[in-house]
């Protein structure tokens, strides 16, 4: 589904800023593969999923999806296939726009139905509704309110849903329950293993969380220094503990995988 | 005698609505302070006027809508292509758009309509004298509103407005925000040039100075409008716009028969503008000034 090959990204060339962010980095997904990324800070983890999204080019490499080379296609293109979400749970929606009107921008736009002058009519707004209340959130009381009103994990829960409510080729989770309290995380990554599955979306999921990054999916990646170390998956991953995991990473990273909020976290 | 006056100032509210709608799309939708605005209203005046006295006033409107799409894309191209901020990109378009304006008019600072049919010669005989020139400028703007509304929830007009509330959600979501606020920007100003069209065919003549204050006092409209009806949907915005602009028009009446000199308006108007939009810093200032008092008598005692 998405071939990385030799993805380079420098940034500052030349300077002493110089930041070899991305370094050759190379990876392959099947379809339906569900990936948990974990690494250092500044491995280059979210650099690579903006260089898959098209935030920037990069400076060599390609990127292919679904059969399709996009290494040049600008960003506003590439999301009508990939769904992207961010730590940050403001990111994702427009506060002054009810949540209707944020899923009808979201449905209108992946679905290409009607194109500029479309309009949602009542059966979408009865889909909308259906997809809320699968949220278990009580939205679908609440469609015609300002998104703006909503709770942080809300917030996220609907950004996961308009990312997902037409199907994405790719979805790209960047730590995306990071800022919310832990037990609307769990809520969330439960939703998010829900929709994820039932939709059999490829999917790619950045991490601090060294259990859920075992738990969730079906593949394991660690990257450092701008390239993935760690490829795990079937047997391999089965049954690996979280000492076994950053033993792993010491001996493919040659160095202690340094992410203060692992440790902090005490797992 | 003060019947007609009023009537009148309806009459102009109506015409000034389309200014506070364009103001409703660039400023409160798009998030950007479009001073084209004062040039485009000019302009729609202008091609308006021009096409009348040559016999044709409804392709007059029709001419000064387009003018003011050109109006706005050039405002946008500046601002999107070239990177120039929007309240320069306005600026310019606007300086420019005085030696156009003026072509338009051939070479004439004043272009008065005398012995001309206009949309209205058209309307009153069909309305009759009295109330001819209301009904239409009403229709005119309550069919303008209500086209805005069906637009603003169209795909393309949820891309303008997720534009302007939250740039980093569009730029993730297969929006180009530099088509979204192109066409935004086209649009408002559209309705802007519209609204100088039907003021010149109104009042019978296109001057240049008309346009001086006019993206303040539509500021002005859209706010008083806000404060009337209150913020909500799309629906409640746009008829707070339209209005406002006729409050707006209706205290000026009143602020005229106090002897109070015109030329004072546009002071009005501004000191209007500025306090509104300050509002919220000002009253965040008192509110803070006021618990700093309270903090330091409880710790007097």
């Amino acid at each position: 589904m998405l071939y990385l090959e030799n993805l380079s990204k420098t940034f500052a060339p030349g300077t002493v800023n110089e930041k070899h962010a991305l370094n050759g980095l190379s990876l392959h997904l099947e379809p339906g593969d569900f990936a948990a990324i974990v690494g250092s800070n500044g491995a280059g983890k979210s650099t690579l999923f903006s260089a898959i999204a098209g935030s920037f080019f990069t400076d060599s490499g390609r990127i292919v999806l679904d059969g399709k080379d996009i290494t040049f296609e600008k960003e506003h293109r590439r999301s009508r296939q990939i769904g992207r979400l961010f730590q940050d749970p403001l990111r994702g929606t427009a506060p002054r726009m009810t949540i209707e009107e944020n899923l009808a921008l979201a449905y209108l736009r992946a679905s290409g139905k009607g194109a500029s002058f479309g309009r949602i009519g009542k059966a979408e707004r009865a889909l909308f509704r259906e997809k809320l209340a699968g949220l278990g959130l009580g939205l679908e009381d609440r469609m015609s309110q300002p998104v703006g009103l909503l709770s942080g994990g809300q917030r996220q829960a609907l950004t996961l849903l308009m990312a997902t409510l037409v199907t994405p080729k790719l979805l790209l989770l960047d730590e995306h329950t990071a800022a919310l309290d832990p037990a609307t995380a769990d809520k969330v990554l439960e939703l998010t293993r829900r929709i994820v599955a039932e939709n059999k979306i490829t999917c790619l999921m950045i991490t601090h969380n060294m259990q859920s990054a075992l738990e969730l999916g079906n593949r394991t990646l660690m990257m450092d220094s701008g390239r993935i170390v760690l490829d795990l998956k079937g047997e391999q991953r089965a049954g690996l503990s979280v000492e076994d995991l950053l033993r792993l990473f010491r001996e493919n990273a040659g160095k202690q995988l340094d992410d203060d909020r692992i440790l902090l976290s005490g797992e | 005698m003060s019947i007609m006056l009023l009537q009148g100032a309806v009459e102009q509210g109506f015409i000034y609505a389309l200014v506070a709608l364009a103001l409703y799309l660039s400023y409160r939708t798009l998030d950007i302070a479009d001073l084209t605005t004062d040039g485009t209203f000019v302009l729609g005046c202008a091609v308006s006027a021009s096409l009348a006295s040559l016999g044709q006033p409804v392709l007059g409107l029709v001419g000064g809508f387009g003018a003011g799409l050109l109006a706005g894309f050039v405002t946008a191209f500046l601002h999107t292509r070239l990177k120039i901020q929007a309240i320069l990109a306005g600026i310019i378009t606007m300086t420019g758009l005085y030696t156009v304006n003026l072509w338009v008019m051939g070479g004439r600072a004043d272009l008065p309509l005398l012995k001309v049919d206009t949309i209205f010669t058209y309307t009153q005989s069909l309305l009759g004298e009295s109330y001819g020139k209301l009904i239409t400028v009403a229709l005119i703007t309550c069919v303008v509103g209500v086209l805005l509304a069906l637009f603003l929830k169209t795909q393309l007009g949820l891309s303008i407005r997720a534009t302007g509330d939250n740039r980093d959600m569009v730029s993730a979501s297969s929006i180009d925000p530099s088509f979204t606020i192109t066409v935004g920007l086209c649009l408002a100003n559209g309705l802007t040039a519209l609204a100088g069209g039907v003021l010149a065919q109104y009042q019978m003549s296109s001057n240049l100075s008309l346009g001086t204050g006019v993206v303040v006092i539509g500021l002005a409209s859209l706010i008083i409008g806000e404060v009337v009806v209150r913020r909500g949907g799309v629906g409640r915005c746009i008829a707070g716009a339209i209005v406002g602009s006729v409050i707006y028009r209706v205290l000026m009446v009143f602020a005229l028969r106090a002897s109070a000199n015109p030329a004072n308006l546009k002071l009005i108007s501004a000191v209007i503008v500025a306090v509104a939009i300050g509002w919220p810093a000002l009253a965040d200032r008192l509110r803070l000034e006021k618990r700093k008092a309270a903090a330091k008598q409880k710790g007097g005692r």
